[in-house]
């Protein structure tokens, strides 16, 4: 169970020595009640007080670290504006070992070209499932060693028989792989080999009663590397099971589901497929395993898991630099607004959509909406003619009219004043731009 | 041994919204829909009921609307005439409403009359059962003119009017309350004036059970966090007995989908994003799913691909 703050500070040394990186003890007794500070920090801690902190001091989800920079897990609420969620789902493309050479290949190249670039964004696939649909352990790891020369991301090794994992894992250890499935007929096997190689291991059991009954066991073998999979195969089941773990491990504490979760989709129409993935990506699934590799399948839930996984109190923003929308000549009208990037790429958007090449130039405000810009001082005419200047636009129009957003058309006298450019009243809402631009000209 | 689950106990649930009336209510429709009514969060049946499912109104417009080919070929030749368009959304891709929107009355555009909408609205309700959600257009001085003349000419059929904001909504929310039709209400992206709204309206004395909130949602990849939080705080607080909160959600997920470039750009402009097809219903549908888990009662789609997707998920998720 939780501890409070208070609770914790009544344990520790209260020499205030810094050591730990937070001023005083007090502060670092919050720190760890929050779960955002690890015991270990502290180097004056007593075995006693160690011993009875150890529960309370850890997060209240491991975080599991395998492959290339895959870190599943450490979450700590349960809806995003509580905080953040701080690790977005891994996701995993399924390879099965029963693929011809020629499938495998034409698979393999398939994930490969899963990266994209949209609103300034890099995304990219995480990893491969390799999964031995075969039951054959030779035939498994060499459809792992094939999958691991052709591609450096992530890899999850996926078997029941310890044997067949052990085969595709010791070439690749120095991969570190994720391993699984310990289960209740292979756990001692399958954990030991994980143990072994310093890999973490998934372990899969049929409902919750079994998975902690399963936990406990696994546990007592001396390894922590864990991520569940609660054997749920439903949509609806798989949802509750995400649920029941993510409320046990952070409203309870509750160690043996301290560990971030697996899922696995069922449905094997692809659309169908990210429909039920969307469910897990957002209720609580620190990583999902996908059969389709499809570009235009896995973007759009891609793009779902970005948004889910931004920080609500950081907005994410664009450079503030003068953006050009089309091809851009000496008369292109110059629109204003903020770098807040939802703002910016409506604007951008509609802008692209007027068919007239224009520029944009966001100014600095923190990732501000307009409106909340403007209250806060950030929109100011003074700041705008600033970076009017500092972005050089006077050398690229030879028109000296720049449109701002209707909602601070109060700025407009200042700001022809300060800028000695004509100011133009645009729409208040982005939407309106299309139908303004046409009385530009 | 087994695990003792958290199980979160709520104090109260979103309130039942009836939509539509059969001849013995005073209206035609041969059924009504009912939504809302959750006592926990979405899909968590294991806490709470969830007595109706979530239901689709697929989007009908007054003029022919510019929405990519992927769309409009997939509609056909009933594009041109409203109440054959929404026969054909009801009948071949099972929606459970109907969505008329009157792009055509904007005076910017056809600047068709208000007595006009009436007559189409007329006609859709003589093509269809189900019950039918009525917008105007994006000018609310029109707007009003409209809905209106719409809320008096489909008296008594409890259709579901909109919108009425923050800076207009006297006449369409007296519109309702005389002609008994129910009230969308909403705000922009913005939990407190949502609020703030319903407390409005209903001090106007138009009941709980006759407003739906439009919380604005976003589309996927263009703030879709923004709306998902706000509606994730509005169903914890309808749980916790905040009345104001209370009311079923509406998102106009297909009009917010379809706006994103990723819903229509070719492959040709874009090879990175992957073929169109699949693309444009995926960003129409995950945009659904994204605001189902939050708790929304009513989406208003385009695209029929998208539409059965979404069905297939509301029905995986509401199979117990």
């Amino acid at each position: 169970m939780a501890l409070t703050g208070l609770e914790i500070y009544k344990q520790l040394p209260k020499k205030n020595c810094g050591e730990c990186g937070v001023p005083t003890c007090l502060a670092f007794a919050m720190a760890l009640a929050s779960g955002k500070a690890a015991l270990d920090a502290c180097p004056h801690v007593t075995e006693a007080a160690r011993e009875a902190l150890d529960s309370a001091s850890a997060p209240p989800i491991k975080a599991i670290k395998f492959g290339k920079d895959s870190v599943l897990g450490d979450e700590t609420v349960l809806f995003r504006h509580d905080k953040t969620f701080y690790h977005p789902t891994t996701l995993l493309i399924y390879v099965s070992d029963s693929l011809s050479d020629d499938e495998l290949k034409a698979k393999l190249q398939e994930i490969k070209g899963l990266e994209f670039e949209r609103v300034g964004l890099q995304y990219t696939i995480d990893g491969v499932a390799v999964v031995n649909d075969s039951n054959d352990a030779a035939q498994f790891a060499k459809v792992a060693a094939t999958v691991a020369e052709s591609t450096d991301i992530s890899l999850l090794l996926l078997s029941d028989n310890p044997e067949a994992v052990k085969a595709a894992l010791t070439p690749l250890v120095a991969r570190k792989p994720l391993i699984g499935a310990a289960t209740t007929e292979n756990y001692e096997a399958m954990v030991n080999l994980a143990k072994e190689n310093s890999v973490p291991v998934i372990i899969r059991a049929e409902g919750l009663d079994a998975l902690n009954d399963l936990v406990e066991k696994a546990t007592a073998l001396g390894y922590k590397e864990f991520v569940l999979d609660p054997g749920s195969r439903t949509t609806v089941e798989t949802l509750a099971n995400l649920t029941h773990l993510r409320r046990l491990a952070i409203k309870k504490k509750f160690r043996p589901f301290g560990y971030p979760v697996i899922a696995f989709t069922n449905n094997t129409e692809p659309l169908e497929e990210i429909m039920e993935a969307t469910v897990y990506v957002a209720k609580y699934a620190s990583a999902v395993v996908l059969k389709t590799s499809v570009k235009a399948h896995v973007l759009p839930l891609m793009t779902l898991r970005q948004n889910i996984y931004t920080d609500p109190q950081k907005p994410i923003q664009v450079e503030p630099t003068l953006h050009s929308v089309g091809n851009v000549n000496e008369n292109s009208p110059l629109y204003i607004t903020t770098n807040f990037s939802l703002t910016y790429y409506s604007v951008e958007g509609e802008v692209e959509t007027s068919k007239i090449p224009s520029y944009i130039l966001p100014i600095d405000t923190d990732g501000t909406s307009v409106l909340t810009a403007y209250a806060a001082g950030k929109f100011e005419p003074e700041k705008i003619a600033e970076a009017m200047v500092a972005c050089g636009i006077a050398d690229k129009v030879k028109h000296r009219n720049v449109i701002i957003p209707g909602y601070v058309a109060v700025v407009s006298g200042k700001l022809a004043e300060v800028s000695g450019w004509k100011v133009i009243v645009g729409p208040r809402e982005s939407s309106g731009i299309v139908s303004f631009s046409k009385s530009l000209s | 041994m087994s695990v003792t689950l958290v199980k979160e106990r709520y104090s109260s649930k979103v309130g039942e919204v009836v939509l539509g009336a059969t001849p013995e209510q005073g209206g035609t429709r041969t059924a009504t829909v009912t939504v809302g009514g959750d006592s926990a969060l979405p899909f968590l049946h294991f806490e709470g009921q969830m007595p109706n499912r979530p239901v689709i109104a697929m989007e009908v417009t007054d003029v022919v609307p510019a929405w990519n080919e992927m769309i409009t070929k997939q509609i056909g030749d009933v594009i041109n005439d409203p109440a054959a368009w929404a026969k054909k959304c009801v009948d071949e891709f099972g929606a459970d409403l109907i969505y008329l929107k009157f792009d055509g009355a904007d005076p910017e555009g056809e600047n068709r009359s208000p007595e006009d909408c009436a007559r189409i609205v007329k006609e859709v309700l003589a093509a269809v059962g189900v019950p039918i959600i009525v917008e105007g257009c994006d000018d609310s001085a029109k707007n009003n003119e409209v809905i209106t003349a719409i809320a008096e000419a489909a008296a008594g059929e409890n259709l579901l009017i909109g919108i009425a904001e923050q800076d207009n909504y006297k006449s369409i929310a007296a519109a309702a309350m005389v002609h008994k039709h129910t009230l969308i209400a909403r705000s922009p992206l913005d939990i407190n004036i949502c609020k703030q709204l319903n407390i409005l309206i209903n001090e106007m004395g138009l009941p709980l059970n006759k407003i739906i909130i439009d919380p604005t949602v976003a589309g996927l990849g263009f703030g879709i966090e923004y709306v998902y939080s706000i509606m994730e705080r509005a169903r914890l607080g309808a749980l916790a007995n905040d009345k104001m909160l209370s009311m079923p959600i509406i998102c106009t997920v297909g009009y917010e989908a379809n706006r994103c470039k990723e819903a229509y750009a070719s492959e040709e402009e874009f090879p990175g994003w992957g073929g169109l097809e699949d693309r444009g219903v995926l960003w129409e549908a995950v945009t659904a799913s994204g605001v189902l888990q939050v708790g929304a009662s009513i989406l208003v789609m385009r695209n029929p691909t998208a539409v059965r997707l979404v069905q297939k998920n509301i029905a995986d998720l509401m199979s117990k």
